[in-house]
C-alpha cells in the first residue's frame, strides 16, 4: 500500500492505522466512511465510484500536508475506493496519530471534509429507478479559493 | 489540445476525452467558453481545470503539451 492511495479493491483499514504508527504517537483515529443505504428516503441498490486517479492521490498527499502544516506531529495516510460499491463497503479510511489524543480527532475531521472539497473522486448513485452523478457543489467555490496558495 | 472528462461531464459529452483545435496556448477562460461553445451538451456544467494535475485559475495559460482536465464539482467519501 501507498501512504495516500487510490484502489480498486476492498479497503483494509488496518493497513492505514499500521502506517502512522510510530514510537512518538500515542494516539490513532482510524476513520471508515461506508456506503450508506438511505439517503433522505431514497434506497441506494450501490455506489459507482471514479477518479482521475494521479490527481487525487496527489491532492490526498496535499491533505496531509496541510495537516502536518496545522498540527505538527500528526500522521496521516488515506485510501479510497473506486468502482462499484454496495451497501456498508468501506469507500473510504482515514488514519491519523499523533501524540496526544486531540490533535488525531481535529486532523481526522479536518481531512475528510477537505478531501470531499478537492480530491478529484466522483460518486454516482444507483437506486432502484435510475441514477445519478453526485457532486457538492456547496463546498466548490470555498475549496477554490483555498487551494490557491 | 487534448482535455480529459470525468463522471457527469464525460457521460453528457459522451467521450472521455475531447480534442480542441487551438494555436499551442490558450487561458482558462477562453478553454470554457471554447467548451461551451463547441460542446453544447455541457452548456452551463459546471466545472474546474486542473493542468498537470492541479488546479488552475482562469487566468493561467495553458499549452497543448499540459495534461488537462476538466473537475466537476467532487464527491469522494
Amino acid at each position: 500500500m501507498k501512504q495516500f492511495e487510490v484502489v480498486e479493491t476492498p479497503l483494509e483499514p488496518t493497513a492505514y492505522h499500521k502506517f502512522v504508527l510510530n514510537e512518538k504517537q500515542g494516539a490513532i483515529c482510524t476513520f471508515t466512511g461506508h456506503v450508506r443505504e438511505w439517503t433522505k428516503g431514497t434506497q441506494t441498490i450501490y455506489l459507482e465510484y471514479e477518479a482521475y486517479v494521479p490527481m487525487a492521490e496527489k491532492m490526498l498527499a496535499q491533505i496531509g500536508d496541510e495537516i502536518s502544516e496545522r498540527w505538527p506531529g500528526v500522521l496521516t495516510s488515506i485510501g479510497h475506493r473506486i468502482g462499484r460499491l454496495d451497501i456498508s463497503d468501506i469507500a473510504v479510511v482515514i488514519a491519523t496519530s499523533s501524540p496526544h489524543r486531540a490533535d488525531s480527532y481535529r486532523a481526522n475531521e479536518y481531512a475528510v471534509e477537505r478531501l470531499k472539497e478537492i480530491v478529484p473522486i466522483w460518486k454516482k448513485e444507483i437506486w432502484s429507478d435510475g441514477e445519478e452523478w453526485i457532486g457538492d457543489s456547496r463546498h466548490y467555490h470555498s475549496s477554490i479559493k483555498e487551494n490557491e496558495s | 489540445m487534448r482535455v480529459m472528462l470525468f463522471a457527469g461531464l464525460k457521460e453528457k459529452a459522451g467521450n472521455q476525452v475531447i480534442e480542441l483545435e487551438t494555436d499551442g496556448s490558450m487561458k482558462v477562460s477562453d478553454l470554457k467558453e471554447r467548451i461551451y461553445a463547441d460542446y453544447p451538451s455541457l452548456e452551463g456544467e459546471v466545472f474546474q481545470v486542473a493542468s498537470n494535475e492541479a488546479f488552475v485559475k482562469d487566468d493561467h495559460t495553458l499549452t497543448s503539451g499540459d495534461t488537462i482536465a476538466l473537475i466537476p464539482p467532487v464527491s469522494g467519501g
